[in-house]
């Protein structure tokens, strides 16, 4: 493994509309450790991880996945390149018209020339790594979401990417499952030697399994370092969000006048 | 398995019914013929007035469809219609050669259609023969106008 | 006023931008080799969008043939011409009513369920995780059901005018009377197989090109949102329906207005 980080983000801006998300974004995420990127809620983390994988397209900036730059690529290149990335989506974004064991056999058929039995061996193997292999005649409906996640988990393992680019993969999950799935992570990094990238604002559970931290707030990066650099930082800014207090330098209110003017004002005007 | 074979069963019966329905199209609502080309023979037949016959027009003996009318021209020698029609080949050597064509209408409004009526020659008519006696398609309003005269004169 | 002339010029802007794009979408799709995979997609498709619509389809021609040959009887018999039922039945359904009336059908039920499946799969999040495994949801989503309302809507057509005719028999000869020789045969007479039968062919290939486009465009384009997919499946609708009734007119003009 070089030391060259495997996906490099430079000077990256993004806009919706006339809303400002990204103001320069720099990022190096390192070959085959856990990075990730947290941030207050709506600071476009899903949108960051839809600009590495090309479905989004900058407008400044650019992507390197190892040394090729993303949003230079054809699309038929471009779809070659996803091939050795896999993305677990926050709701998990299984077919719905397919169970869960061609749900996950799906990246291999279409992309690969397998015999049936192969692939039915490769897939009862990545659904024996999450656990879920007795469910595999079972639609996506009828699924739990923890288990849903997991079902995804192996759908985007199953053609051994480099990558994986994970969507606040804890949101929404009973202890249990958030407890499984932080295991399976950090186990399927460290055995496959994967590079990941978790987009999270879940705090206690990201810190206990990233390599390395990217703390994005108000379109720029606002800290990065080690978890344990970040839990002893001085900047308050990123106490405040380190340690979840409610308010402080991140305000706990959207951008609005003063209460009592607006009050005040309430005659006839909304 | 089984159930994208049925699937896939319904698509085949779906297609083919399409198909048959084109088939049906053709066959029966816009009334052409499989029979190939070789089969029929053709007859020519001079009319001073066709009236409103149109080309694909049937062509009947005893009420009996034995072909189409396959054009119509204007004659420039005799400044009058040439009809040709394609009749049944298995007709062809038995019409005798004085066998009478009449332009004649289904009901008062109907279509136009030519009869054919044999005669009594001991000839027959080959492929490319003109028929001599013909009768042609009554006009109505010049059926009122003798009508008219007619009772004028009286 | 000037603003009004602004908000008229961005409207058209952004019309022209999302025809554009429905363009561009439209080439995408359809250009793709054929696999075997494609072409099982392409078969689930033909039975949803055909195979299922066909019941619905094949009742109304039954009813709209039944209702002609009621209509045109007492009109016809008041001049005594009731053996042009046949043809009147016929050139009605071949030239207009079959291919309008069964790609509005097919418009309420086929093209509206394509706008919400499509709509549904990118809300859930489906459309993109396909494309981050590498699939082109244009290709595997799109494609096969472009590919078989392309094809199903002028089977539906055939099936209609089939139907038709055969519900005008049954009202003119079983029920009213009308010589069954003179039925079929003023039909055969009058209709012509390149003229009637094929423009109201290509009539439906038209519509079937413009409904299916518009139905899994509208899915594509949508905002992802509850409220987004009922209003692209009303917009699918209404712009097919729109479409269909303005190209019927365009298209009998060129092919029976004498317009060459």
């Amino acid at each position: 493994m070089s030391d060259t980080p495997f996906v490099v983000v430079e000077g990256l801006h993004f806009s919706r509309g006339d809303k400002e998300i990204f103001r320069g974004v720099d990022l190096a995420i390192p070959r085959g450790r856990i990075t990730a990127i947290m941030g207050p809620s709506g600071t476009g983390k899903t949108t960051l991880l839809k600009l590495i994988g090309g479905q989004l397209v900058p407008d400044a900036g650019r992507v390197l996945i190892d040394g090729e730059d993303v949003h230079r690529q054809s699309r038929r290149a471009l779809f070659a390149m996803r091939r050795r990335m896999g993305m677990l989506f926050q709701s998990g974004a299984l077919f719905s018209d397919l169970s869960v064991f061609e749900n996950v056999a799906f990246p291999l058929r279409v992309h690969t020339d397998l015999p049936q039995t192969m692939i039915r061996d490769l897939v009862l193997m990545k659904l024996e790594a999450v656990g879920l292999r007795g469910a595999r005649e079972l639609m996506p409906a009828e699924l739990s979401g923890g288990m849903a996640r997991r079902v995804a988990l192996a759908r985007a393992m199953a053609l051994d990417p480099e990558l994986i680019l994970y969507d606040e993969p804890f949101v929404g999950q009973d202890p249990i499952s958030m407890g499984v799935l932080v295991q399976l992570i950090k186990r399927l990094n460290q055995a496959l030697g994967l590079t990941s990238i978790v987009v999270s604002h879940d705090i206690k559970e990201t810190l206990t399994i990233a390599d390395y931290v990217y703390v994005i707030a108000d379109g720029q990066v606002m800290a990065h370092g080690t978890p344990q650099g970040l839990d002893v930082s001085e900047d308050p800014r990123v106490s405040q969000f380190v340690h979840g207090e409610p308010d402080g330098p991140v305000p706990f209110h959207y951008p609005a006048v003063d209460f009592y003017t607006d009050i005040l004002n309430s005659g006839g005007r909304r | 398995m089984k159930r994208s074979k049925i699937m896939e069963l319904g698509v085949g019966l779906f297609m083919l019914a399409g198909i048959l329905g084109l088939v049906f199209l053709g066959l029966r609502v816009s009334g052409m013929t499989l029979q190939a080309p070789g089969d029929t023979f053709r007859l020519e037949a001079n009319f001073s007035n066709i009236g409103s016959l149109k080309p694909r027009a049937r062509v009947t003996m005893a009420g009996v469809t034995v072909g189409r009318v396959s054009r119509i021209e204007l004659d420039t020698d005799w400044y009058d219609a040439r009809v040709i029609l394609e009749l049944d080949g298995d007709l062809e050597g038995k019409l005798s050669r004085d066998t009478t064509a009449a332009i004649l209408t289904a009901g008062l409004l109907g279509e136009q259609y030519i009869g054919l009526s044999v005669g009594g020659d001991p000839e027959t008519l080959a492929d490319g023969d003109t028929l001599r006696d013909t009768q042609s398609a009554i006009v109505l309003e010049e059926l009122i106008q003798q009508f008219v005269s007619n009772v004028m004169s009286d | 006023m000037i603003e009004q002339i602004t908000s008229l010029g961005r409207r058209g802007c952004e019309l022209l931008e999302s025809l554009g794009r429905a363009g561009i979408f439209v080439a995408q799709s359809a250009v793709g080799v054929p696999s075997r995979e494609g072409w099982h997609l392409w078969l689930r498709q033909m039975h949803f969008v055909g195979v299922l619509s066909l019941a619905i389809v094949l009742v109304s021609g039954l009813f709209i043939g039944m209702v002609l040959a009621l209509q045109g009887y007492t009109l016809l018999v008041d001049f005594g011409a009731e053996q042009a039922l046949g043809q009147m039945v016929a050139l009605s359904l071949l030239r207009e009513l079959a291919p309008v009336v069964a790609a509005l059908l097919f418009a309420g039920r086929a093209g509206s369920a394509l706008t919400a499946e499509i709509g549904l799969m990118k809300a859930t999040e489906q459309l993109s995780s396909m494309e981050m495994i590498g699939v082109d949801p244009l290709r595997r989503v799109v494609a096969p059901r472009l590919w078989a309302g392309f094809v199903s809507l002028p089977l539906l057509t055939i099936g209609f005018s089939v139907v038709g005719i055969y519900g005008g028999y049954l009202v003119g000869v079983e029920w009213l009377g009308v010589f069954e020789g003179s039925y079929w045969g003023n039909m055969q007479a009058s209709v012509s197989f390149i003229g009637d039968v094929g423009n109201g062919m290509i009539k439906s290939l038209v519509f079937a090109l413009v409904v299916t486009w518009i139905a899994v465009f509208q899915g594509y384009d949508l905002v992802p949102t509850s409220e987004g997919i009922s209003r692209a499946t009303t917009r699918t609708v209404v712009y097919s329906s729109l479409a269909v009734l303005g190209l019927d007119f365009v298209l009998t003009a060129i092919m029976f207005g004498g317009l060459t």
